[in-house]
C-alpha cells in the first residue's frame, strides 16, 4: 500500500524521533549522576566490570597492533635508511588514531554489547519496572553508575592500549630488527607533541568516543524490545552504531585537529 | 511475628476509601482494554479482582501504580491523583505501595536475601543488623528463610514468587498489589500464603488488592470481589453476595463453565470462516 517515498519519510521521522529520545535519555542520565556521590560503591563495581575486565583484550590487542606497526614501518623506512624515525611513526599512529579508535571499537564489542544485553534483559524481565514500582529510579541506580564507569574507563584503556602498543613496536623494531634503541626513543620524544598529539589524540578523541560508546550501549539496551529477539537485535545494533559513530566521529575530529583546511 | 516499624499512634485510620477509580478508559492500540470502569478499594480490606486471562487485570494494577496512564478517567490513591503526579510525588506514593509482579521480577544479580533487603537499603537508613532481622522475618513468613543465600536462577517458579512477595512487603507498605500470588503454588504454600495475606492485612491495616484466577482461595480471603470481563466490571460484591448472585457471568466464572457470556477466546473472526479461507499460496 505505502509507496517508497512514504516509507522513506516514515523511516526518516523514526530516526529523528529516536535521536530526540536519545538526547533526552542523555540528559536524564547526566542528571542522575549526582546520585553517585551518595553511593560511590555502585561506581566502583561497574568500573571493575567495564574497565578491569576489558584489560586483557586491550593489552593483547595493543601489543599486536604495536608489533605490526613496527614491522610495517620498518619494511617501508628501511629502503630510505630512515629506520631511526620508526619510533615516531609507531607512536604517532597509535597516539593520533589507532589507540583511541581501536580501543573504542574493542570496548564496544567487549563492554558495550554486554551493557546493552544486561539493560535489555533487565527490561525484558521487568526488573526495571519492579525497581520503579519500589520507587527506585533505574536511571540513578542502574544506568548512571554504568555510564560514568564507562566514561572513565575508555580514556584510561586508550592510554594503556597506546602505551602497550609503543612497547610492542619497540620490541619488534629494537629487540628483533636491530633498530637503534636510543634513536627510537629520542626521535619519538622530539617529534611527538604533548598537546597537539597526545592531547588531541589520546585525550580528546577518547573522551568523545567514551561518551558515544556508553551512550549508545545504554540507550540501545533501554530502548530494546522486551523480547529475546529485541535484546539480541539491540546488542548487534550497539556494536554497529558505535563502530559507525566512532569511525565517522574520528574522521570529523581528525579533520578539525590535524586537517590541512 | 510481623510487626510494623511504625509506632502504634502513627497508624493511619483503618477505614474509608483508599483507591477511587472513575470512568477509567484505556486502550492498547485499537484494542479497548477498559471502557468506563468505576471501582473502589476500601482501606484495610482485601479486595480481589478476577476475570478471564487477558482482560486487563495486570493492566489495572499498572494503572494504579502509575506505570501506565489512562486515556480518560480518574485514578485516586490515598487522595492523590496518580496520573497527574510528578516523578518525585509518584515515587513518594510508591514507597507506600508494594507490588508483586506476575513474573516475580527478582533482581537476577542479587541473592534472595539482597532482593528482600533491596527496598530497605534504598529507602531507609537502618543498620545492617536491623535489616538482617527484618529480612529474615519476611523470609520466615514466606517459608524461605533457609533459601536466603540462593540466587534467583536457583529458585523454582513458586519460590521466586514467594521471595518477590517478601520483597513487596519489606517496607510494610500501606497497600500491596498482588498479581497472581497463588500461581504455581502447591496446596500447602497456597494455604500459607492466603493466611499470610490475611494476617498482614489485619495486623497492619494493610490494604490488599489481589488479582487471581484461583476462585476458591481468593473468595476465601477476599472481603470484596470485582469481576472483570471485556473491559468492564460485570459484577461486584462480597464473596457471599456473589455466591448467591444469579448473574450469568458469576455463574460461569465461579463454576468454570466453558459456555456463558465470557469468552475464552481472544477476539477473532468466526472459526469456520477462517478454516475455509485458503491461505494465499
Ligand atoms: N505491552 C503491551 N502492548 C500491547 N498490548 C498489551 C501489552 N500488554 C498487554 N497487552 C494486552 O492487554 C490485554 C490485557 O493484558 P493483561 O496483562 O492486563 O491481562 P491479564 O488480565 O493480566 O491476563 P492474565 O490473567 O493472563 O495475566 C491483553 O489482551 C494483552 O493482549
Ligand atoms: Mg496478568
Amino acid at each position: 500500500m505505502t509507496g517508497p517515498l512514504e516509507r522513506l519519510g516514515r523511516w526518516v521521522l523514526d530516526r529523528l524521533t529516536a535521536l530526540g529520545r536519545a538526547n533526552l535519555f542523555l540528559l536524564r542520565l547526566v542528571g542522575a549522576l549526582a546520585f553517585l556521590v551518595r553511593r560511590p560503591g555502585l561506581l566502583v563495581r561497574q568500573l571493575y566490570a567495564v574497565g578491569v575486565l576489558s584489560l586483557p583484550i586491550i593489552l593483547v590487542s595493543g601489543l599486536f597492533v604495536g608489533m605490526v606497526l613496527g614491522l610495517q614501518g620498518y619494511a617501508n623506512l628501511v629502503d630510505f635508511g630512515a629506520t631511526s624515525s620508526l619510533g615516531t611513526v609507531v607512536a604517532l599512529s597509535l597516539i593520533r588514531e589507532l589507540g583511541p579508535v581501536l580501543t573504542a571499537l574493542l570496548y564496544a564489542g567487549r563492554a558495550g554489547s554486554a551493557l546493552t544485553a544486561e539493560i535489555g534483559l533487565m527490561k525484558a524481565t521487568e526488573q526495571l519496572a519492579s525497581m520503579q514500582m519500589m520507587a527506585v529510579d533505574p536511571f540513578a541506580r542502574v544506568l548512571a553508575p554504568r555510564f560514568l564507569a564507562g566514561f572513565i574507563a575508555v580514556p584510561l584503556l586508550t592510554a594503556i592500549f597506546t602505551a602497550v602498543g609503543i612497547l610492542g613496536g619497540y620490541w619488534v623494531a629494537v629487540v628483533q630488527l636491530g633498530v637503534d634503541g636510543g634513536a627510537f626513543w629520542a626521535q619519538m620524544q622530539a617529534r611527538v607533541l604533548l598537546w597537539e598529539d597526545i592531547g588531541n589524540g589520546v585525550a580528546v578523541k577518547s573522551v568523545v568516543f567514551a561518551l558515544l560508546a556508553n551512550w549508545i550501549a545504554l540507550f540501545e539496551g533501554y530502548e530494546a524490545h522486551p523480547t529475546s529477539e529485541g535484546v539480541s537485535l539491540a546488542t548487534t545494533q550497539t556494536v554497529v552504531a558505535t563502530s559507525l559513530a566512532v569511525l565517522g566521529g574520528d574522521f570529523l575530529l581528525t579533520a578539525l585537529m590535524f586537517g590541512a583546511w | 511475628m510481623l510487626s510494623s516499624p511504625l509506632p502504634a499512634d502513627a497508624a493511619p485510620p483503618c477505614s474509608g476509601r483508599l483507591v477511587t477509580v472513575r470512568g477509567l478508559s484505556f486502550r492498547r492500540g485499537e484494542r479497548v482494554i477498559f471502557r468506563d470502569v468505576d471501582l473502589d478499594i476500601p482501606r484495610g480490606k482485601v479486595t480481589a479482582i478476577m476475570g478471564p486471562s487477558g482482560t486487563g487485570k495486570t493492566t489495572l494494577l499498572r494503572l494504579l501504580g502509575g506505570q501506565l496512564r489512562p486515556d480518560a478517567g480518574l485514578i485516586e490513591v490515598d487522595g492523590l491523583r496518580v496520573p497527574e503526579l510528578g516523578r518525585r510525588e509518584l515515587y513518594q506514593l510508591r514507597q507506600r505501595m508494594g507490588m508483586l509482579f506476575q513474573s516475580g521480577a527478582l533482581f537476577t544479580d542479587l541473592s534472595v536475601f539482597d532482593n528482600v533487603a533491596f527496598p530497605l537499603r534504598e529507602h531507609t537508613r537502618l543498620s545492617e543488623k536491623l535489616i538482617r532481622t527484618l529480612v529474615l522475618m519476611k523470609l520466615e513468613a514466606v517459608g524461605l528463610r533457609g533459601a536466603r543465600a540462593l540466587m534467583p536462577a536457583e529458585l523454582s517458579g513458586g519460590m521466586a514468587r514467594r521471595v518477590a512477595l517478601a520483597r513487596a512487603i519489606a517496607l510494610d507498605p500501606m497497600m500491596v498489589l498482588y498479581d497472581e500470588p497463588f500461581a504455581g503454588q502447591d496446596p500447602i504454600s497456597m494455604g500459607v500464603l492466603t493466611q499470610l495475606i490475611r494476617t498482614l492485612n489485619d495486623a497492619l491495616c494493610l490494604t490488599s488488592v489481589i488479582v487471581s484466577h484461583d476462585v476458591k482461595e481468593t473468595a476465601a480471603i477476599a472481603d470484596y470481589l470485582y469481576l472483570l470481563s471485556d473491559g468492564q466490571i460485570v459484577e461486584h460484591g462480597t464473596p457471599g453476595e456473589l455466591g448467591r448472585s444469579a448473574s450469568p457471568w458469576v455463574d460461569q466464572f465461579m463454576h468454570a463453565r466453558p459456555d456463558g457470556p465470557m469468552s475464552f477466546h481472544y477476539p477473532a473472526p468466526p472459526y469456520e470462516t477462517e478454516l475455509l479461507l485458503r491461505e494465499p499460496a
